[in-house]
């Protein structure tokens, strides 16, 4: 057992995000989304039966880019070539290697052994925006519909 | 914020009957927002599935979200990943480190705020006079 401890381990973005926007003068919290309804889908079907669909918050191109085109799905083979711009923590690590953040590579071997059917030959980037109402009104929506296309039936999420 | 945005569009995708699965390491962002299936990795921001070129751990970590999709039975199921960063005052560092407010930096900090805002102001002002 390790020594106990008077504050949580787990880092809390929200404290720390406010408390560094503080600092800079900020004096309106941001307001994070919080739901007490959680919706859940079981699976339909056996993983090794089903395709995969990925999305992720790294963009095409850069940050300063127009919104319009980090709202986007590109061929796997692109998913090298991201940007990512975002605030992880460049400070403890680096984003060189994409599987750490677009595990595509990874994945395809998971469809090798049968864990999963198959792997979309697409993936989907979502923009990363302080507006709520735009992710869950514009951006979500336009996933699913991609989703619906490619006969997608399970998503894997992974933020930055 | 990318934890944020992938969770309210974990709730879309779910409520139109498409499962869902998060690999993340924003824990509290993810939570408070309420997600059917979370798995949570405790990296620094930027590597949720896995130490850059460690093949083995990224492989991992990936099986697991699939295992999580396959047997969660009720949402807002998280789990957490046994893998760690780094040990002992190395782990304390980067868990400390990110977004630090200390002694040294917190003049910097609000200056590059009130810089900001007034670069915001004057851009803000362009833009009326152009319109």
């Amino acid at each position: 057992m390790k020594p106990g401890i008077s504050h949580r381990s787990f880092v809390s973005y929200i404290d720390k995000s406010r408390e560094y926007y503080q600092a800079q003068g900020y004096e309106r919290p941001y307001r994070w989304a919080r739901y007490e309804e959680v919706p859940f889908a079981p699976l339909s079907k056996p993983l090794s039966q089903c395709r995969v669909g990925v999305v992720t918050t790294a963009d095409q191109g850069p940050a300063s880019a127009p919104r319009a085109t980090k709202l986007y799905t590109a061929a796997n083979a692109e998913g090298g070539k991201l940007f990512t711009e975002k605030s992880w923590d460049r400070e403890a690590t680096h984003t060189d290697d994409p599987e750490t953040y677009l595990p595509l590579a990874r994945l395809a071997e998971h469809v090798e052994a049968g864990h999963i059917g198959s792997l979309n030959p697409r993936f989907y980037g979502v923009p990363t925006d302080y507006s709520q109402r735009l992710t869950i009104e514009q951006d979500a929506p336009q996933i699913e519909a991609w989703m619906r296309e490619d006969g997608v039936d399970v998503a894997i999420l992974v933020p930055l | 914020m990318c934890h944020q945005t992938v969770s309210l569009v974990a709730r879309h995708l779910e409520a139109a009957g498409i499962p869902t699965v998060i690999i993340g390491s924003g824990r509290d962002i993810v939570e408070e927002c309420g997600v059917p299936r979370f798995l949570f990795v405790d990296f620094p921001l930027g590597n949720p599935c896995g130490k850059p070129w460690d093949v083995a751990m990224q492989y991992d970590i990936v099986g697991g979200a699939l295992e999580l999709l396959e047997r969660a039975w009720l949402p807002r199921t998280t789990v957490q990943r046994p893998e760690v960063w780094a040990r002992d005052e190395a782990d304390a560092l980067w868990r400390r480190r990110f977004m630090q407010i200390t002694d040294e930096n917190r003049e910097k900090l609000a200056q590059a705020g009130e810089a900001r805002r007034r670069e915001q102001a004057e851009q803000r002002q362009k833009k009326a006079a152009g319109a």
